[in-house]
């Protein structure tokens, strides 16, 4: 066996032995173990040997029903009602702890529609993940796209030719560079309901018409805060991005649009932007895989609250695998972001593919 | 169209600088803020944020919450920490990767491509969907120390350091930048007898200043920057780095005046650093987005 390992073969594997050997056990280990340790009750510390249980951890997260509750009649047969006018329901406990519903039995109202006088009532076993997870996909519809689009805004602003532009661009990233800790702190600032600075701002630019908000503390806005905050602090890295790609495209075809008589607008539909076509699935991507990885701001800013409007699937997976030391249910966590963060990939890279 | 008069031009060119002054004042505003408060006493700061004086040194202005922080927290030791465990995975991460992308780029050796193709595929695996299953791993892992062999690296410095070392994003730096140097150069040392050794030591290191500074630089905000992994891996105070040490200013009563200031101290020098070497952060970032 050793006679057939050339100089180059050993040569090769020695140099690349560290690194492949530390991915390996510090990446590649952890990111298997993770789909086996999502199949077993693992604990951090247990004094019970772990157990193998399938996918009951998937099961116990992903669970969703839908009830259908009719209103309650009265001893007449006309629908009781409430004062307001809106019909009665029987509770949902009444089903999810009944014995004649054990395929309910555990789960939780996550939401309800009315349509009609018929109560849709979803119900979950996980309440808490299922919020989670809307909310990061949330997270991410609008703060990929918006954050994308006003990087890119930033970009061509910093690209033109101008005395000085170099200090707006150092200016623009300088958020990149400090710790997204260090921001969520300053940003509970701002956003603070009495004497925060932004309340402050808005109620000085309506000259006192402005009602001051909880921007953290009212399950409406809290989430929408986060984003404005996060879409801050890491804008300037995609427009550096953005940047680079936007120097690849080479001045002559500016040129030749200026020849041409071209606007402002067709310039940039017809040359910058599919100059630009790799450089968009490449921000796309990493703008989405940062979004998902959303923890410190929701650790240091709300964690979690109010009322589970800003629990996201990082910040479950950390409460659970490491606040409760229920590694197996953090584990499935993680799987389950890896695979909605691999679809996603997927799924970007499909749409904007080469069209040959 | 055509005809634009000097005026007219003046006025864009004043407009088009407001904008940039104006989107520049939203990016720094927090920043400022933040230095500007920990100058003041908490009760002016908290009155200061409805008007200006926010952003301007004013009042009664004091290193006061500079010496209180650091009598509330070891911020020192934090410091320490925060240095030690990021410039020695810095330093290490740049030799591991470099050798690394050295066997990729210039050895041929059994099992190359698809060992690349693997470590490539790791950069789509964002690290909190790790951080739990890695959280039992090292937890489990012996070590060979002065006490003979212990299980466990929860609390101590090789956790924070040595799982970060080799990463496939500065492999990847590597790999694309020594596909640029000349291959000539190393067939002539290879012609004279050097060995693989020397000429990654002395003929391909000396050429890959660009790179290293990239990485470094890369790695250094990364590393710095650490919140997640030290937050779940270390729980004694010896061990903390600074952005974990944080928590030591959330207590009941939050004195803004001294978070204010801590968060000066951990951000201020970062922030310098970036800007003296401003041009090269950003040729760094944007380096990430020239794929091949």
């Amino acid at each position: 066996m050793s006679s057939k390992l050339t100089t180059s073969n050993r040569a090769g594997w020695g140099f690349a032995a560290p690194g492949v050997v530390l991915i390996a056990t510090f990446i590649i280990v952890p990111f298997f173990f993770a789909f086996g340790l999502s199949l077993t009750n693992q604990r951090l510390i247990s004094p019970n040997p772990t157990e193998f249980v399938g996918l009951k951890n998937y099961r116990d997260m992903l669970s969703v029903a839908v009830l259908q509750l009719e209103p309650e009649l009265n001893a007449d047969g006309q629908v009781a009602r409430e004062d307001d006018g809106s019909p009665v329901y029987p509770r949902v406990r009444t089903i999810t702890r009944s014995d004649d519903f054990p395929q309910y039995r555990g789960m939780r109202e996550w939401f309800r529609v009315q349509l009609g006088d018929t109560a849709h009532v979803v119900v979950a076993r996980d309440v808490v993940f299922m919020k989670a997870l809307v909310n990061t996909v949330t997270f991410v519809l609008v703060v990929a796209p918006l954050q994308g689009a006003l990087a890119l805004g930033l970009a061509l602003l910093v690209n033109q030719k101008l005395r000085g532009i170099t200090v707006f661009r150092a200016v623009y990233f300088m958020p990149v560079v400090v710790s997204i800790v260090v921001v969520s702190l300053l940003w509970r600032f701002i956003y603070s309901p009495d004497g925060g600075l932004l309340n402050n701002l808005l109620s000085g630019l309506t000259f006192g018409a402005f009602q001051p908000v909880n921007w953290l503390g009212n399950p409406d806005t809290a989430l929408p805060a986060i984003m404005g905050m996060s879409i801050w602090q890491a804008v300037g890295f995609h427009m550096v991005i953005w940047l680079s790609g936007l120097q690849t495209i080479s001045p002559t075809l500016y040129e030749a649009a200026e020849i041409e008589g071209a606007s402002k607008w067709q310039t940039f539909r017809y040359i910058t932007w599919p100059g630009l076509r790799h450089t968009a699935v490449l921000v796309l991507i990493v703008i989405t895989m940062q979004a998902f990885a959303l923890f410190a701001q929701i650790d240091v800013m709300t964690r979690g609250g109010p009322l589970d409007s800003t629990q996201t699937l990082v910040f479950q997976a950390v409460e659970r695998g490491y606040g409760k030391q229920d590694i197996s249910g953090g584990a499935t966590i993680s799987v389950v972001l890896f695979l909605i963060v691999l679809t996603i990939s997927l799924v970007q890279r499909w749409l904007t593919r080469e069209r040959a | 169209m055509s005809a634009i008069s000097p005026d007219n031009q003046g006025l864009r060119l004043a407009v088009r600088y407001a904008v940039l002054v104006l989107i520049a004042i939203i990016f720094v505003f927090p920043l400022v803020f933040m230095v500007m408060s920990s100058l003041k006493p908490d009760q002016q700061l908290l009155a200061d944020t409805s008007s200006l004086r926010a952003f301007l040194p004013v009042g009664d202005v004091g290193l006061n919450n500079y010496t209180a922080a650091f009598e509330r927290a070891p911020i020192g030791l934090f410091v320490f920490n925060s240095v030690l465990v990021t410039g020695l995975t810095v330093a290490l991460c740049l030799l591991v990767c470099s050798m690394a992308g050295f066997a990729f780029v210039y050895l041929n050796w059994r099992g190359r491509d698809v060992i690349l193709s693997v470590i490539l595929a790791t950069l789509i695996v964002p690290f909190e969907t790790i951080a739990i299953p890695l959280l039992l791993l090292v937890s489990k892992l012996p070590w060979i120390g002065w006490e003979g062999v212990t299980i466990g690296w929860l609390n101590s410095y090789r956790v924070q350091i040595i799982p970060w070392i080799a990463d496939a994003l500065t492999i990847f730096l590597f790999v694309q930048y020594f596909k640029g140097l000349p291959r000539e150069l190393i067939e002539a040392a290879r012609a004279e007898g050097a060995t693989w050794f020397q000429i990654y030591w002395r003929v391909v290191m000396p050429l890959s200043g660009p790179v290293l500074a990239t990485a470094a630089i890369l790695k250094f905000l990364v590393m710095y920057n650490q919140y997640l992994w030290p937050l779940i891996v270390v729980q004694q105070e010896q061990y903390r780095p600074v952005m974990v040490g944080l928590q030591y200013f959330f207590q009941l009563n939050i004195a803004w005046g001294e978070v204010m200031a801590y968060l000066t101290m951990i951000t201020v020098p970062v922030l310098a650093f970036y800007l003296a070497l401003q041009r090269a952060f950003i040729a760094s970032i944007a380096s990430t987005g020239v794929k091949g």
